[in-house]
């Protein structure tokens, strides 16, 4: 360990990294030994050849060689341990790398699809071998649909949460227990719940607000679940203080514990939306779908984003390839955006000004 | 309506809110602070317990209206609706049933399982415990933007790029596998099989699962995982005897979540597969089905009897869900970890 010399020895400065030269020496060896020996088996030695064999065969040979090198080096429990390091850092890269190749595909073959008049137009006048026309209808239509389930599943959400970890008392338990439940529903099964009772039994015809009653009832689940997660973290001493000056159990969730937990809920309402926007199974039995621009998400069939994609995508002719690419591109982009504003709003701390927070805040009290 | 505050326990969890009737108090409690709620704070209880009674409400009315809806097909067939494989509701006499999409279902979950749960739990430890401080705020919305991605786009992109990748990896592995019987075809036909579904499926199971498993690992006391690092143990020691025990609930609770999202996954999997409604033991050769996709593909087209055929299987969907999920809440419920978070 090389020491600082213009301090004095006794204060001089501890090197805190979790890493030593020596361990990223070997780790360094071992890469480059592996590669040597996969390269060499896979032109020379076995029968098989090309890219894929030879990075599994590396993989291996690294974990092999690595782990004897350190055993040799220091013991076996640091052999177990860096081992263990790098099979738990492989997950986490497997888990990751689908999230580049996706956006990589949906971004390269969408980008080239977009166009202005794939905003402007629906395809009411657009055959299935023209090119042009667009999905206007379909942005449309997903807006007012995801809007209006908001509208319904956010305060039943939160009340949910505020009633499974503020209000407490005997129904917590189950209650919690079929928030659970509810959160695994199908999606596929609330639309066909929706088709039952809204479209059967009561005689309604499909239109955009009977697939936005099938999205708020996969939305609340998620709210709920991951607010109650989020109330838990609000300290108990708040809520206390709060009573303890006198204030009402409304007030004190409404003015303490809310605001605290305001990151959280957002993130909430955002894992809720992105539940919701792109989900396709239930529409296909309350929306229906359809070609022109509806406006009017209580009347007539109503069509949206993800449901045009699926529609489209069954198509065999390449312009309507083409507009799903597109369509799934802006529908990307869309929860791509949905989540970048949602993490900013989210690391605003509570006291920040220009937040947006539950409890209207009076000159006086401030 | 009376609330009766116990003095708060000596452990220094919350006092107890114990409801009593107005006049019941006896006179030789030691200690008893009585106030009546407010009107504004009944309202509030009783706003927040009529929405938390709202999911009962909701659920029972799916339950209700599903079977309602299904009785048609069911008096059609019977307990043959569980038993047939076939789906023929046009044909003279209708004969349908559930048991080879049922079957396909479980395989195609199973898949998705099998790969999502190691992948999960390596991606929350690694998330929680080895990641850079400041990486791990970062990685951690990657995987939250993962679970955001819609199932459409995960079913597209596994049709259009990955099936083409999988079908060589599929030809390789019936092969050299041939003599276990989930990689043995009997036709050289490779694509739309349950081994892509699984695989996609999991892919869409594994950013749930994660999230669900990281967030009880965070909540590993760290004076805990400290104890286990200044007693010598490694990293690995202290993952493994600290951090695995005290997040055990989150695993199984996570598993059994992806379990019941793997078993509805609709959109994806209805993209990929083509639907075969045989059971045969090959997960490599095309052809699989399962309940969800079945109702997402036949749905258009159905007459009333299917339509109501669909809405059974929908039936017996939920009920396999619910059953998974409530499995899930009662294990996770026995080993809630992480309750109680004070100053």
């Amino acid at each position: 360990m090389s020491l600082p010399t213009q301090t004095s020895p006794l204060e001089s400065k501890r090197t805190t990294s979790t890493t030593t030269p020596k361990d990223q020496l070997l780790r360094l060896a071992s890469i480059v030994a592996s590669a040597c020996l996969a390269g060499l088996l896979t032109t020379q030695v076995l029968p098989v050849t090309g890219p894929i064999p030879f990075a599994l065969l590396w993989l291996v040979s690294f974990i092999v060689i690595y782990g004897l090198v350190v055993r040799h080096a220091d013991d076996a429990l640091a052999a177990k341990d860096r081992l263990m390091s790098f099979v738990v850092t492989g997950g986490a890269t497997l888990v990751l790398l689908p999230l580049v190749f996706i956006l990589g595909f949906v971004f390269i073959r969408g980008i080239g699809a977009v166009s202005w008049s794939f905003f402007t137009q629906d395809l009411s006048k657009t055959g299935t071998l023209d090119a042009g026309g667009g999905l206007s209808h379909a942005i449309v239509g997903t807006l007012e649909q995801i809007g209006l389930s908001v509208v319904m599943a956010v305060p039943l959400g939160i009340m949910t949460a505020i009633f499974l970890n503020e209000v407490r008392g005997p129904l917590r338990r189950p209650v919690r227990m079929l928030v659970d439940a509810m959160s695994g529903v199908p999606s596929i099964v609330a639309g066909l719940f929706i088709y039952t009772v809204w479209l059967i039994q009561l005689g309604n015809q499909g239109s955009g607000f009977a697939a936005s009653l099938a999205l708020s009832i996969l939305m609340l689940p998620t709210i709920a679940r991951t607010g109650e997660e989020v109330l838990r973290l609000v300290p108990g001493g708040l809520r206390e203080a709060s009573l303890a000056m006198g204030a009402t159990e409304w007030r004190t969730v409404w003015t303490i514990v809310l605001p605290t937990a305001r990151t959280g809920l957002i993130t909430a309402v955002v894992l809720g939306i992105a539940r919701v926007v792109g989900e396709t199974a239930p529409l296909i039995m309350t929306s229906f779908g359809s070609t022109a621009m509806n406006q009017n998400a209580f009347k007539g069939f109503q069509s949206s984003l993800p449901l045009s994609v699926y529609q489209l995508l069954g198509n065999p002719f390449a312009a309507q390839q083409q507009r799903a690419y597109a369509g799934a591109f802006v529908l990307v982009a869309i929860v791509l955006t949905l989540f970048i504003v949602a993490r900013i709003l989210g690391n605003r701390r509570p006291g920040q000004r220009g937040g947006w927070r539950f409890g209207k805040r009076k000159g006086r009290n401030a | 309506m009376v609330v009766n505050i116990s003095p708060a326990k000596s452990d220094g969890s919350e006092p107890d809110l114990v409801t009593t009737t107005m006049g019941s108090d006896s006179l030789d409690t030691p200690r008893k602070i009585q106030r009546s709620l407010i009107r504004s704070d009944r309202w509030f209880r009783r706003i927040a317990v009529g929405t938390g009674l709202l999911t009962l409400v909701i659920l029972a009315l799916i339950g209700l209206n599903l079977l309602l809806q299904s009785r048609t097909a069911i008096q059609s067939q019977g307990w043959g609706f569980l038993t047939n494989k076939a789906w023929n509701p046009q044909q003279q006499p209708p004969v349908f049933g559930i048991a080879a999409v049922l079957y396909w279902t479980v395989i195609i979950a199973g898949l998705a399982l099998l790969i999502a749960i190691p992948v999960s739990i390596a991606c929350a430890l690694y998330l929680t415990e080895i990641a850079p401080r400041q990486a791990q705020k970062p990685l951690r919305s990657l995987v939250d933007l993962l679970a955001a991605i819609p199932s459409l786009i995960y079913g597209m992109w596994g049709l259009l790029f990955l099936q083409p990748h999988m079908v060589p990896f599929a030809i390789w592995l019936s092969s050299k596998f041939d003599f276990i019987p989930i990689f043995r075809v009997s036709r050289p036909a490779y694509t739309s099989s349950a081994l892509i579904a699984g695989v996609v499926v999991s892919l869409m199971v594994i950013p749930i699962c994660t999230s669900v498993i990281r967030e009880v690992f965070a909540q590993t006391p760290q004076g805990e995982k400290e104890a286990a690092l200044a007693m010598g143990a490694t990293r690995w020691e202290m993952i493994r005897t600290v951090v695995l025990p005290f997040g055990r609930g989150g695993v199984i609770g996570g598993s059994m979540l992806g379990l019941g999202r793997a078993l509805g996954e609709t959109i994806a999997v209805a993209l990929i597969i083509s639907p075969t409604f045989e059971i045969h033991a090959s997960i490599v050769e095309t052809g699989t089905n399962s309940v969800a996709s079945l109702i997402a593909l036949r749905f258009g087209e159905a007459d009333a009897l299917q339509r109501s055929g669909l809405v059974a299987a929908g039936l017996a969907l939920f009920g396999l869900t619910l059953v998974v999920n409530t499995i899930a809440a009662f294990v996770v419920a026995r080993s809630r970890s992480g309750a109680g978070v004070d100053i």
